[in-house]
């Protein structure tokens, strides 16, 4: 094999080698990380709808869930829970509202995201009814009670006794309007 | 012989057009030296107009807007365009000449690769002068900093990171084409210099790291002008996600400007012990064992950002786990010099200056992997003083070794031992002064990128700050010695300058001629 | 003159003992400090102690290593009559330095282990409070208290570009501290409101990330009351360095009363909506909220930063309609670095600061803005 031939071979083989890690970054990685943050509870961040299956209560355990909710920057709704916090027994289903009220002028959208503490056990804790899993329109001035059924998994780890769910909301009006933002 | 390269007695004209289109590796060798010179004076001066804001407490010469500019640039400047380059052009100027190559493998990619640096460059340095003013979201450039909240000029950011991960990325696919191919017949990979070795490892980081960097720079460019939420928690994406990209390139692009440092010193080292690398084999492994390990220790960048505690504790296990091949280095290195003849000539002395620095740094290294004490030193003045010990101590110091070393080869004229010893001097006492009491500042609780600080941290900020201002001036000297060797230096002819140098590049006369190893030698 | 290696020896002699001495002459002045705090909760004092046995460790390692090297660059110098010899490996020793080292810190991961289980341990808080980081202060609210309020830098513009000397809590001091009780857990749950800030009290050993849309967890309890001072450590842009942390550590019986009197002030504040301001009152609290919350930006003349910030003096929202002024500052402007402050400031202050805006450098609309005017934007949607 000439020079040339074998100079060519590491080229087109290390310009793959680079595009393919080019791709990774993008398209791999970010969904990667996803799953990443969904098993291991990274960033508290909770699953998706969860199927209740018939479980035990246990009423022997008694957690204590306590609610936050926050405004991202610029985002001029009221939002807040109704009750600062529960105590719940494990496998029992618990319904509980947020109020929201577009406080402003303009029809806006919302998107809550919810972060859990401490973030371990966002595996345990799950959501069968959630405002978080869609993006939650209010016409101006109208306001609503957004519900969240979750139960506490039985599984729970021995020794957490208090969870502190939060909410963030965040203003996508501009972004809910985009279809290029969509994808 | 064929007509040489143009000269300026050629004309300007002849002479401009021989280094633009040039692809001959030794003229691109030092266009590179001379751009990453240039790169390192600038970010040098953005670092003496932080350390003369940071001289007292208070807001005396700049706003805290610009001031986050200036660590920006300072940052992006001197690994981008000061480390990196200055080690692409050592690699072209040397490999092939360590190797017995005629050129590189690739002479017009060479060519290429060099001459989009300088736009890069303009273009980055172009935003400060923009309206909103340049990149001020550290070199890190954590969204949504750098995203929602990031200046007009981001764009302009991004285009020229692109650029240099073109050129860098152009740049090593050359260096493996060349040592894959090109090595002069006997040259088997376990007899190259160790210089070559740790290049090879540098160039094969490089390719797979800088796609993530140029993979992360794209998704904030979507993110800003199409209206993607990769990063953006409001459209299910995640700041932190920025974090694990950034990083996941970041870590190994500190190793990219490290290996090629121990290459250097691993070359100078034996030299003046005139005496052979102690544990050739072991070296060439450990190199491997560091390239390898920093693709999975990147999350130790982001102790305090509220990862699992399983995630924490591999990423603190993975961390440690790096002292053991870099000490096999350092013992390496250390038993290079037991019984040999030792002679401190300025190169040698750098080196080893190299050594006790970068083994102190890579002492807080260890330190910082302590994901509990980590809490406490992350993000302050003691990181600072961490990474400019390893990254100053580490490549600077060992390129500036690397000058006084290949000075003679490359330009036929011996620089003045006196001077390159008094530069050394006020070099190694200048950065002690200024990186030490940084520790101190930091476990104090100076946190860093602070414009400005409380009374209690002022001790010791000046003392840094002088300590900056010598070591500025030290730079200052070593481009002096450089151009009086150039200009005025004794000649010297010998092709063996240094009395213990062994390997190819010392079988060609001084200064090496345009043309070498047109037909291949015979290495032994 | 000296050979070249004795110069080296001396010098290198001289830069270690010159060192501590500069140290421990610095280190008289009080304010100087050179170790990390041992801190007053179990968190800092197992950081603390973990970076002293590392400390330690890296010092025995560095003397040996570096102590064996210098007396190689003594005893092996050429100028002596060493002749090199030609050994280049050593499979026992090369064995023996990567087996060593590795020992040592699988040991010392031990400790590491426990200090962060340490860290980790957030479960069964007394008290929970949530942070938010904004650019560039802190809001601290107690969950389940119904307070919450914001604690900003105290130090003036004129100390920081030195038109006045500067005093001796130059930026250690805020408007509002963090107030907790001795001997409870407290938990915190730290977020961002904008970028990423890092909210850190050293003395507490708790330094967390404040992530927009995520929350993080440390913990603190003490038994020490004082004053512990911390700063912001992630960048989060001009103002990074000029929102510090101040926690004030009470005994419980002075907690139960600031915390009582800080629900009752709530409780009356709402009341004073209610009330018709006079211009002057406005005019004078309305001064005092623009220099807190807007001259960062707009500058103290309200003259902004060309290109970066735009002026409030002349500008067509100040000289406007009143409601659309208003607008401005609940709603925020999307996109751009002016953000709601329909959280931060009370209908009280807005409605100051708007009147201040209205009437000030020039400014002259000379209506004025009650902050019923505020809340009733507020809630007529």
């Amino acid at each position: 094999m000439s020079a040339d031939a074998s100079n060519r071979r590491v080229v087109v083989k290390s310009l793959f080698g680079a595009a393919g890690m080019f791709a990774f970054a993008i398209f791999i990685l970010p969904p990667m990380y996803d799953l990443f943050c969904e098993i291991t509870g990274l960033g508290g961040k909770t699953g998706d709808a969860y199927t209740a299956v018939d479980v035990r209560v246990d009423t022997s355990r008694e957690v204590r869930v306590r609610f936050v909710a926050s405004n991202n920057a610029s985002m001029p709704w009221i939002f807040k829970p109704e009750k600062d916090s529960v105590v719940v027994h494990p496998g029992e289903p618990t319904e509980i509202t947020y109020f929201a009220h577009n406080i402003t002028d303009e029809d806006m959208v919302s998107q809550a995201i919810p972060s859990l503490v401490p973030n371990n056990v966002a595996d345990y804790f799950h959501k069968t009814e959630c405002f978080c899993f869609e993006n939650q329109p209010l016409a101006a001035g109208d306001q609503a009670d957004l519900k969240l059924i979750f139960i506490i998994d039985p599984d729970l780890p021995e020794g957490v006794n208090s969870v502190t769910l939060s909410y963030t909301i965040f203003d996508i009006t501009d972004r809910a309007a985009d279809p290029i933002a969509q994808l | 012989m064929a007509h040489g390269p143009a000269t300026l007695a050629d004309g300007w004209r002849a002479y401009i057009s021989r280094w633009v289109f040039t692809t001959n590796h030794k003229d691109i060798g030092t266009l590179y030296l001379w751009f990453s010179f240039a790169m390192f004076l600038m970010g040098g001066a953005f670092a003496m107009v932080i350390r003369a804001e940071l001289f007292q407490p208070g807001m005396q010469l700049i706003r805290p807007e610009f001031f986050n500019q200036m660590t920006t640039m300072h940052g992006l400047v001197m690994v981008f365009g000061a480390i990196m380059p200055a080690f692409v052009g050592l690699a072209n100027w040397m490999i092939p000449l360590m190797i017995g190559a005629p050129d590189m493998a690739l002479p017009r990619m060479n060519n290429l690769s060099f001459w989009i640096l300088p736009f890069a460059f303009a273009i980055l340095t172009s935003t400060l002068f923009m309206e909103g003013g340049g990149p001020n979201f550290g070199w890190t450039f954590y969204a949504p900093l750098s995203t929602t909240y990031a200046p007009e000029s981001v764009n302009f950011f991004i285009f020229a990171i692109h650029i240099m991960g073109a050129s860098s990325i152009m740049g090593s696919i050359n260096i493996i084409a060349t040592v894959m191919n090109m090595r002069a017949p006997g040259m088997t990979y376990m007899k190259m210099p160790l210089f070559v070795w740790t290049w090879v490892i540098t160039a094969f980081l490089l390719v797979a790291v800088m796609p993530v960097l140029a993979g992360a720079v794209t998704m904030m460019l979507m993110d800003i002008n199409f209206g993607t939420s990769f990063f953006d928690a409001a459209g299910g994406g995640d700041p932190v996600l920025f974090q694990h990209v950034f990083w996941f390139f970041g870590h190994p692009e500190v190793y990219i400007i490290i290996l090629p440092a121990f290459g250097v010193v691993s070359q100078i080292i034996p030299t003046f012990s005139r005496k052979p690398l102690f544990g050739y084999s072991s070296m060439v492994y450990a190199t491997a064992a560091i390239a390898f390990l920093s693709f999975v220790v990147w999350a130790h960048h982001m102790f305090t950002v509220g990862m699992p505690i399983a995630g924490e504790l591999y990423f603190m296990y993975a961390t440690m786990l790096i002292a053991v091949p870099t000490g096999v280095k350092v013992f390496n290195w250390i038993t290079t010099m037991y019984k040999g003849s030792l002679t401190f000539e300025t190169p040698m002395l750098f080196s080893i200056a190299f050594v006790i620095l970068f083994t102190f740094g890579g002492f807080t290294g260890l330190m910082l992997s302590i994901a509990a004490a980590d809490m406490q030193y992350h993000d302050t003045y003691f990181v600072v003083a961490h990474f400019h010990y390893v990254m100053v101590a580490g490549a600077v110091f060992s390129g500036t070794a690397a000058i006084y070393y290949w000075l003679p080869k490359w330009c036929g004229k011996m620089y003045n031992e006196t001077m390159g010893q008094v530069q050394f001097w006020v070099a190694f006492i200048g950065f002690n002064i200024a990186f030490m009491p940084q520790h101190f500042l930091g476990l104090a609780g100076m946190p860093r990128r602070y414009a400005d600080y409380g009374l209690q941290f002022a001790d010791w900020n000046m003392v840094s700050s002088i300590g900056a201002f010598i070591y500025g001036g030290a730079q200052i000297m070593l481009l002096y010695n450089v151009i009086a060797t150039i200009r005025n230096g004794k000649p010297t002819t010998e092709e063996k300058t240094w009395e213990g140098a062994e390997g190819l590049e010392w079988t060609v006369p001084s200064p090496a001629p345009y043309h070498t190893f047109a037909k291949p030698p015979e290495f032994k | 003159m000296l050979k070249r290696a004795q110069a080296l020896f001396l010098s290198l002699l001289s830069l270690v003992v010159l060192l501590p001495i500069a140290g421990s002459a610095l280190a008289e002045s009080p304010a100087s400090q050179l170790n990390m705090p041992q801190g007053v909760t179990e968190v800092s004092q197992a950081a603390y102690d973990i970076h002293m046995i590392m400390i330690w460790v890296c010092t025995v390692i560095g003397v040996g290593v570096f102590g064996f090297m210098f007396y190689v660059m003594y005893a092996h110098r050429k100028s002596r009559g060493a002749v090199a010899e030609n050994f280049h490996e050593h499979l026992g020793v090369e064995l023996l330095w990567t087996i060593v080292p590795t020992i040592i810190l699988i040991v010392m991961a031990f400790p590491a282990t426990t200090a962060l289980l340490k860290v980790y341990d957030t479960d069964n808080p007394d008290i929970e409070i949530k942070i938010t980081g904004y650019q560039w202060k802190w809001q601290y609210e107690y969950l389940g208290e119904g307070v919450k309020f914001m604690s900003e830098l105290r130090t003036s513009d004129d100390e920081v570009y030195g038109r006045e000397p500067k005093g001796e809590h130059y930026l250690r001091e805020v408007t509002e501290p963090l107030v907790l009780p001795v001997g409870k857990k407290i938990r915190f749950l730290v977020t961002g409101n904008d970028v990423i800030h890092s909210w850190w009290v050293p003395d507490f050993g708790v330094k967390r990330d404040a992530v927009p849309g995520l929350f993080t967890a440390g913990w603190a309890k003490t038994d020490k009351p004082g004053t512990y001072v911390g700063e912001c450590t992630e960048l989060c842009g001009q103002g990074h360095a000029f929102m510090p942390v101040v926690v004030e550590v009470k005994e419980q019986a002075e907690y139960d009363a600031w915390l009582a009197n800080k629900k009752a002030e709530a409780v009356e504040y709402a009341s004073t909506i209610g009330k018709e301001w006079t211009a002057e009152e406005l005019m004078a609290k309305g001064e005092g909220v623009y220099l807190q919350s807007c001259a960062g930006c707009h500058q103290a003349d309200g003259g902004g930063i060309p290109g970066v910030f735009p002026a409030i003096k002349g500008s067509p929202i100040a000289l406007g309609p009143q409601i659309g002024h208003i607008a401005v500052l609940i709603d925020g402007v999307p996109g751009s670095a002016m953000q709601s402050f329909a959280d931060q400031l009370s209908e009280v202050n807005i409605a100051a600061v708007i009147h201040y805006q209205r009437n000030a450098w020039g400014n002259d609309v000379g209506d004025v803005t009650q902050p019923i005017d505020v809340l009733n934007y507020k809630q007529s949607k």
